[in-house]
């Protein structure tokens, strides 16, 4: 038996800067999870529908062009309508501080602004799939 | 939700939680293919190889949306394999990027899988993970390999129809008679068709094909032959010569004649009989990597505690050769016969 903590990364809207999605990307890689990475300009319906095709246990979504109060929602919702409810969600990209405790009250686990460590992106994620105590 | 159930009434969550068991091999995963099982054996499981680069992805998500523009609709999914790190275990799966064009369409199912340590192209549970898309109806499963290179042919074993793409300028007539990848295609493609060279890599195909298939020239001189006692037979189906074909994936150019190369392939194999030949070959293969499973992990399981260990180390010590190391462990087994 083999298992591996699966997370979709994804990149909401229309701006076009995927280099830290890509960077997210090869650093939860490099942890050993299994990335699956859609690529720019997804709509929510395309990342609810993948997150549920792969059944994904990690939700990343990638926002610098500050829809993120329309986007994430709309994504929650999707999820949540297609019975993904306790999915993992987390935000990274320029997020202002006031939006950040607007997206938790959304159900988002985290936000990862500009300068967050990836390890402790990682260290979250484990902490929160596998149940592993955070060091 | 049982997810057997759930995968059978066209249930998507289930199907894919499904697939995740499968793939992970659980007993749950195991006892839902053991009752999904009598529902496979349906589909076409059409595989995709090739080196990487010469757009394996965005021609299965053409290829995808052509099938699905048919009248009769298929369901289709796709299987897309990538290569998992040997050293983090982690992996990067990208092939999603090239198909969006198959977002929102309700018959499509794209799944993204880490190969997991296994060479050959494929991951260890990709057989399994098609059976339960089988069971679910997908008529048409495409699967595209790692696209590591010349020895990906575990593809040829599990599907019934091979295309193996390749793209202009990636190798001379000498690649082309090699043995592997070119020796499992029953459709090959030549992809990129745009760019420059691309004739040339079509003329190289042609020629290894025609020095694979010399009986062709004669082929339709004597469509029936006579048997011993001199009665006019049907002479067999002769062998299935490969179509060399082009496409631009960018714009589609192409796509439509390997669909019907594909639906040819398909009615050759059911006519020679050669669909149930596979199937028997596929299960028989699955049967056999499944047994020798099995029986490693009871030999292993039935030894002394250490003996594996200590054998080892003795091996390592340049005392036991490989073989005196395989006697004295089978002579150490509790669950092999002695003589």
């Amino acid at each position: 038996m083999q298992q591996s903590i699966r997370v979709l990364i994804a990149k909401p809207g229309l701006d076009g800067h995927d280099r830290g999605a890509k960077v997210v990307a090869r650093a939860l890689r490099d942890a050993g999870m299994e990335v699956i990475y859609t690529g720019l300009r997804q709509t929510p319906e395309m990342i609810a529908e993948a997150a549920l095709q792969e059944d994904v246990d990690v939700v990343g979504l990638s926002i610098l062009s500050g829809a993120h109060l329309v986007l994430v929602p709309r994504v929650m919702e999707l999820l949540r309508a297609n019975g993904q409810d306790n999915m993992h969600v987390i935000v990274g990209g320029i997020i202002p501080d006031e939006d950040v405790a607007v997206l938790k009250e959304a159900g988002v686990a985290e936000v990862y602004g500009p300068g967050s460590s990836t390890e402790k992106m990682v260290t979250d994620i484990r902490a929160a799939i596998l149940g592993e105590p955070v060091a | 939700m049982d997810l057997v159930e759930g995968v059978r009434q066209g249930n998507r969550l289930a199907l894919a939680r499904m697939l995740t068991q499968v793939e992970n091999d659980t007993p749950l995963g195991r006892e839902g293919l053991n009752r999904l099982f009598p529902f496979t054996g349906k589909a076409h499981l059409i595989g995709i190889t090739g080196s990487p680069g010469t757009g394996k992805s965005s021609l299965a998500c053409r290829l995808a949306k052509a099938f699905r523009a048919l009248p009769e609709q298929p369901k289709v999914a796709i299987i897309a394999i990538d290569p998992t790190s040997p050293f983090s275990g982690g992996a990067l799966l990208g092939d999603r990027v090239r198909m969006r064009d198959l977002s929102g369409d309700g018959g499509v199912f794209i799944r993204s899988m880490a190969s997991r340590g296994a060479l050959g192209g494929l991951a260890r549970t990709t057989s399994s993970v098609a059976q339960v898309l089988d069971s679910a109806g997908y008529g048409l499963i495409f699967i595209e390999t790692v696209g590591a290179g010349q020895s990906e042919v575990d593809i040829a074993r599990l599907a019934h129809t091979v295309l193996v793409v390749e793209a202009p300028g990636l190798g001379d007539d000498i690649q082309a008679i090699k043995a592997g990848i070119l020796e499992i295609a029953d459709i090959l493609v030549v992809n990129k068709a745009d760019l420059a060279g691309a004739d040339q890599t079509m003329r190289v195909l042609r020629s290894m094909i025609d020095l694979g298939y010399p009986s062709r020239l004669l082929r339709g001189c004597n469509p029936r032959a006579e048997d011993a006692h001199g009665v006019m037979v049907e002479e067999a189906l002769p062998p299935w010569e490969p179509p060399v074909l082009q496409t631009v994936s960018a714009s589609g150019q192409g796509v439509d004649e390997v669909v019907h190369a594909i639906q040819q392939h398909r009615d050759y194999l059911l006519q020679s009989n050669q669909w149930r030949q596979r199937d028997a070959d596929r299960l028989q293969n699955g049967l056999d990597v499944l047994l020798q499973a099995t029986l490693v992990a009871r030999l292993r399981a039935s030894l002394p505690t250490q003996a594996y260990e200590q054998i080892l180390n003795q091996m390592s010590d340049r005392q036991l050769s490989p073989f005196e190391a395989v006697a004295h462990l089978m002579e150490l087994s509790s669950v092999v016969q002695k003589k």
